[in-house]
């Protein structure tokens, strides 16, 4: 057991110290600019004030290694400082739209999961049939065409009928049933695009896994279909299949800016894409943040359960 | 010859991917010729139905829809392309040389794409934009440098396959330099699935540079690029309008079809093995 | 026998597989008779079809291939009319099979007593109690270490040999009237090897179960079948009893198949006077990280001889070799050539340094750089080493061809891939001969190949040494090779030379414990051999290898 669990502290570990060197390249990266980075960020056209107001934000008569440590120290407190276009706490803004593209995460992989991983398994168990190659051209063709394609004709299709709304608002005391609604065309534009991309790797995973010996030899122990399945198959897919979903976990993070915006939901990728067009930096360096720690943990923790599920890894009991 | 008879082999799915992507090519090229009007000439009315004079209606400030499209093939695939071989050059180079020399300098080369790839790609693609400001060539060259971390990784372990095998191992031990190790031993047995991962590779950069384009942070007005079409005119689908819809359209066709062909190479090369 | 104790009855059995151009035949015209309690050897080379007759006859094919033509009569029912269900209930339960790689063949996440119950569970034999109790049973037949506990363990904690036996036992949980052994041993040492022979013969024994094994091990048939049956390229050769087979072959093929064993060294050539040794290793001890896998270990190759390091897996024999071709710096001691000290690290050594020691590698396929063509593989060496560029280096590449009985008009302009195993072989010599070395070291250089091909290559080996000189390091497993070919042996274990010394030496007694042991695992062409040895074994109880 002892192994095990080394192992398993050893990738926790490492997965901290990528956490420490993302936060340090998410900062460094405003470094790259040489010259006076103020100037150059608000350009021509900023006034003095905000001018001042930049450079106090950034602290920028400090050394760049003693700023680090200020900043993520304060992170850690969760400071995360203020503004350059309005000047409000970095927190504030967050705190609510964070909620929000949880939500809209969470709906669309709780649909695409389960669907991707049954359907990738039966495209797997049936392949080269009618049923396998369809699923392959839909799958490849909800992965060649723009999210915001897919988005756009949903919005043709379903809220042209008036069945769901085109304009994903929701407002902070609203039942869960009217956000799912409100929130709908969204959730299935991501689904479509994860589903599709989880399904192919879940089927190459299983066709992988089915052409090992191990399974001839179940075969030719006489033991049912079904139970080779479920009893062979399944238990060694598991360590494939969890690094299959943290991979589109981790796919719904950067699906979710696009579709944001197409929907005009008050979430953390509409935030970040207005920042990026105003150049506020702060906020942009916030949201980076938050995504990339989400992106690292996620993967982590696959790390850590496909460890846990390793045959090899398990000792006698 | 011998390559005109592996043709005759190919699927319909990987003809159809061929004859488009020839097609795309063949717009992008002669544009000017094709197009009716100038790329950002303003010829009309704003919204503007189909019809005879403006194929595909005109958009919100009145330039040719159709006109767009075809310039569009030429901006977009173009940036895309050049992206793509800029991620090449130095994610190739970088992950055969780190495949080729192993021991400290693959270590601290893979650790530094490690980390670089811990940030999702578009985050990242959005913090170095709002640093360095949005323009076409900060896009390129950040995408060509983000992506290269992706196109390092699957060249070095293409080619970790090739160094294990004894004819590396023989050539070391002849003496071999690392320039002729690499461009004579390696990369001649990496060819395939390097091209494979290019026609990948440039369907990924595509994608990215027209969801920029479509957030607004990418190829921007007056220059035709289909992203952006897409954004500009994105009120008309609230009208049953699919004229928007086209541009997006075009993008997904161009890499379905890349990808066709690519599944029917990689098809290949796994089927013909010895 | 009576005809009530005809078990299965192949007739004209014909087999496709897919192929680029449609299907094309694998077997063909195969007819084959077993009784009741008969063990029947199928032999054959690579390609030869021997495994998909025996999965034929439990109505099985692979993907990518269909039963074309015939009939498969197991116990009077044809099993290619049979349903997916009938077939289904006779597999495990009435023909069980055994796989080459055991650990390949065990489901890795699941214990090997569960894997051992699910047969006899599920086909109704037994209830779960009773197939543990069953399990531990056979286990203790099939001499397991731990009988009661080692159903508890996954595949991966258990040794190849052990899990090869287990395999075994699992095949017989069902008590089933016919068992497929295809190549059970194969993967396995010599020393290992014996152990689980003797205890596949002995269950089969007990419980009077038919089997049919397949190997392309001559020897090794010949302890475990009453019948041998040869095929070659899908086809039947001759059959005939065990013992007939091996004195009396009809057919040439077979003929052939037996010349190999008879190869043997004549006198070494001349040791010319004074020169130094052309290979000393001296007290070298190496490591991979922390464990170390060669330890002191000093041998000494004179110029124009050969020297086999015989040894099994885990010994260290490779390790030597890249430990002398400085692939692998040592912790301590020396490497000399031709009398001259080597720098540790082959990054350090010069040229000249570099084109004494050439290898030649056990798997051709893999040696070659498939993009390369002939031309350029072979004369590579001999325009960095020795200079040679346009029509000098065009003649030397033709020479070397000719040198290796390969024609050089046909063959230069080739691919690796338009060859046959044997002539990426021969290219392999080729491409260390044009660096016109002191030293070739041949890993393994024949247990790739087919017998007939094997003897060929090492017939011309022993001819370019006699003209040109060089001296041999042969890294093997294989005891007849070895008696083949040197004039001095190695004989390795655990990363320690046990003994050395010329070959008439180490063959004759007394021997080194563990040589003795590993030259009594060889299996010989005598169907009482097993028998023998293990009466023998009786008495002494050499306790070296218990696995």
């Amino acid at each position: 057991m002892s192994s095990l669990w080394a192992l398993i502290g050893k990738r926790i570990a490492l997965g901290i110290l990528t956490l420490f060197l993302v936060s340090v390249i998410i900062f460094g990266s405003i470094e790259l600019l040489p010259g006076d980075i103020a100037s150059a960020i608000l350009g021509q056209a900023a006034t003095p004030e905000t001018l001042a107001a930049f450079r106090e934000e950034l602290g920028l008569e400090q050394p760049a290694v003693q700023r680090y440590f200020a900043w993520l120290f304060d992170i850690l407190q969760g400071d995360l400082g203020r503004s350059l276009a309005n000047g409000k706490e970095i927190s504030e803004i967050i705190a609510n739209r964070l909620g929000n593209t949880v939500f809209l995460a969470l709906f669309a992989a709780a649909i695409a999961i389960p669907l991707a991983v049954t359907l990738g398994m039966i495209a797997a168990l049936f392949r080269n049939s009618i049923f396998d190659r369809m699923i392959n051209v839909s799958a490849l063709s909800a992965v060649s065409f723009p999210e915001f394609f897919l988005a756009y004709v949903l919005i043709l299709v379903l809220a042209q009928s008036g069945l769901f709304p085109s304009l994903s608002r929701i407002d902070p005391g609203m039942p869960f049933i009217d956000r799912l609604h409100a929130t709908f065309l969204p959730a299935m534009t991501l689904t479509l695009v994860i589903t599709a991309h989880m399904m192919r790797m879940t089927r190459a995973a299983i066709v992988n896994l089915l052409a090992s010996p191990y399974i001839e030899m179940a075969y030719l122990k006489g033991i049912p279909a079904w139970r080779v399945i479920f009893q062979h198959a399944l238990p060694n897919a598991l360590s494939p299949i969890i690094n299959v979903i943290a991979i589109n976990l981790a796919y719904l993070i950067t699906g979710v800016v696009v579709v944001e915006v197409v929907f005009v939901y008050p979430g953390l990728g509409q935030l970040m894409v207005d920042s990026v067009s105003k150049r506020d930096v702060t906020v942009v360096q916030s949201v980076s943040l938050l995504f990339a720690a989400v992106y690292v943990l996620l993967n982590l923790t696959a790390d850590v359960l496909s460890t846990l599920v390793n045959p090899r890894l398990r000792r006698k009991r | 010859m011998e390559r005109l008879a592996v043709l005759r082999t190919a699927p319909p799915s990987a003809i159809f991917g061929m004859v488009m992507v020839t097609l795309y090519i063949l717009v992008a090229f002669f544009a000017p010729l094709i197009a009716p009007f100038g790329e950002s000439e303003i010829v009309g009315g704003a919204y503007e139905p189909w019809g005879e004079e403006f194929l595909l209606g005109t958009d919100t400030v009145g330039r040719d829809m159709f006109t767009r499209l075809i310039y569009g093939a030429r901006n977009t695939i173009g940036v895309a392309f050049v992206t793509t071989f800029l991620a090449f050059i130095v994610g190739g180079i970088a992950g055969l040389l780190a495949a080729a020399m192993g021991g400290i300098a693959d270590q601290l080369l893979s650790r530094l794409v490690d980390v670089l790839m811990a940030i999702p790609s578009l985050i990242f693609k959005l913090l170095l934009l709002t640093i360095f400001g949005t323009s076409i060539v900060n896009m390129v060259l950040i995408i060509a440098l983000i992506d290269s971390t992706r196109v390092f990784r699957l060249t070095r372990s293409v080619a970790m396959d090739i160094v294990v095998m004894d004819y590396i191992e023989a050539a070391r031990l002849r003496g071999e330099k690392l320039p002729r190790l690499i461009f004579r031993e390696i990369l001649p047995n990496a060819t395939a699935p390097l091209l494979a991962e290019f026609g990948l590779r440039f369907c990924f950069v595509f994608l990215a540079i027209s969801a920029l384009s479509f957030l607004g942070l990418g190829i921007q007005p007056p220059t035709a690029d289909w992203g952006s079409m897409v954004r500009e005119n994105a009120a008309l689908i609230s009208f049953g309008d699919i004229t928007p819809l086209l541009p997006a359209a075009a993008i997904g066709v161009l890499t379905v079809s890349v990808n066709f062909i690519v599944d029917w190479m990689l098809h290949r090369s796994s089927g013909l093995k010895d | 026998m009576a005809d009530s104790d005809l078990l299965l009855s192949i007739r004209n059995l014909g087999i496709e597989g897919r192929s680029e151009t449609g299907w094309s035949e694998i077997v063909k015209g195969i007819n084959l008779d077993l009784h009741r309690g008969e063990v029947l050897g199928l032999i054959g080379e690579s390609g030869a079809g021997k495994s998909t007759v025996g999965l034929a006859a439990m109505g099985y094919v692979r993907d990518g291939c269909r039963i074309s033509d015939g009939e498969i009569l197991f116990d009077g029912q044809d099993l290619r009319k049979s349903s997916r269900e009938n077939l289904r209930k006779l597999r495990g339960r009435r023909i069980a099979y055994v796989a080459q790689s055991a650990a390949a063949s065990f489901n890795p996440s699941k214990k090997l007593l569960d894997q051992y119950c699910e047969g006899p569970v599920l086909h109704h034999v037994m209830r779960r109690a009773e197939a543990e109790r069953d399990a531990i049973d056979l286990y203790r037949r099939i001499q397991l270490p731990d009988p009661e506990t080692i159903g508890f363990r996954y595949p991966h904690e258990v040794s190849g040999g052990q899990l090869q036996r287990a395999m075994t036992a699992m095949a017989m949980s069902c008590r089933p009237d016919l068992i497929i052994f295809d190549e059970p041993t194969t993967a396995l040492d010599v020393t290992t090897q014996i152990e689980v022979l003797s205890a596949i013969r002995d269950i089969v024994q007990q419980f009077g179960t038919a089997a049919i094994y397949i190997t392309h091990d001559l020897a090794v048939v010949a302890q475990m079948a009453d019948r041998i049956k040869v095929l070659l390229k899908g086809r039947e050769v001759e059959e005939a009893p065990a013992r007939q087979m091996l004195e009396a072959p009809q057919e040439d093929y077979t003929k052939s198949l037996w010349a190999v064993r008879s190869l043997s060294r004549g006198t070494p050539p001349p040791v010319p006077g004074s020169r130094k040794p052309a290979l000393e290793v001296e007290n070298v001890t190496a490591a991979y990280g922390p464990t170390v896998v060669l330890r002191d270990v000093s041998i000494s190759l004179p110029p124009g001889r050969t020297l086999s390091v015989v040894g099994e897996s885990g010994s260290g024999k490779s390790t030597l070799a890249r430990v002398i071709t400085g692939l692998l710096p040592p912790r301590t001691g020396t490497v000399r050539i031709n009398g001259q000290e080597m720098p540790p690290a082959y990054r350090a050594r010069t040229i000249d340094q570099l084109r004494n020691v050439q290898m030649i590698y056990q798997m051709a396929d893999t040696a070659l750089n498939p993009r390369q063509r002939i031309r350029e593989l072979i004369g590579r060496p001999a325009a960095l080493y020795l200079g040679l560029r346009g029509q000098k280096l065009e003649a030397r590449v033709r020479e070397l061809l000719e040198m290796i009985e390969l024609d050089p008009d046909k063959y230069i302009d080739r691919r690796p891939s338009e060859l046959s195993g044997g002539q990426k072989q021969r290219i392999g010599i080729a491409r260390a001969l044009a660096a016109e070395p002191k030293l070739i070291i041949c890993d393994e250089v024949t247990s790739a190949l087919d017998q007939l091909v094997a003897e060929g290559i090492l017939k011309l080996l022993d001819r370019l040494q006699r003209n040109l000189g060089i001296a041999y390091m042969f890294i093997t497993h294989d005891i007849e090779t070895v008696r083949a070919i040197s004039d001095d042996v190695v004989v390795m274990k655990d990363g320690r030379v046990v003994e050395a010394g010329p070959r008439d030496e180490i063959f004759s007694p007394p021997h080194h414990p563990y040589t003795e042991l590993l030259l009594s695992s060889v299996p010989e062409m005598d169907t009482e051999w097993l028998t023998r040895r293990l009466e023998t074994r009786e008495k002494d109880k050499p306790d070296v290898n218990r696995d």
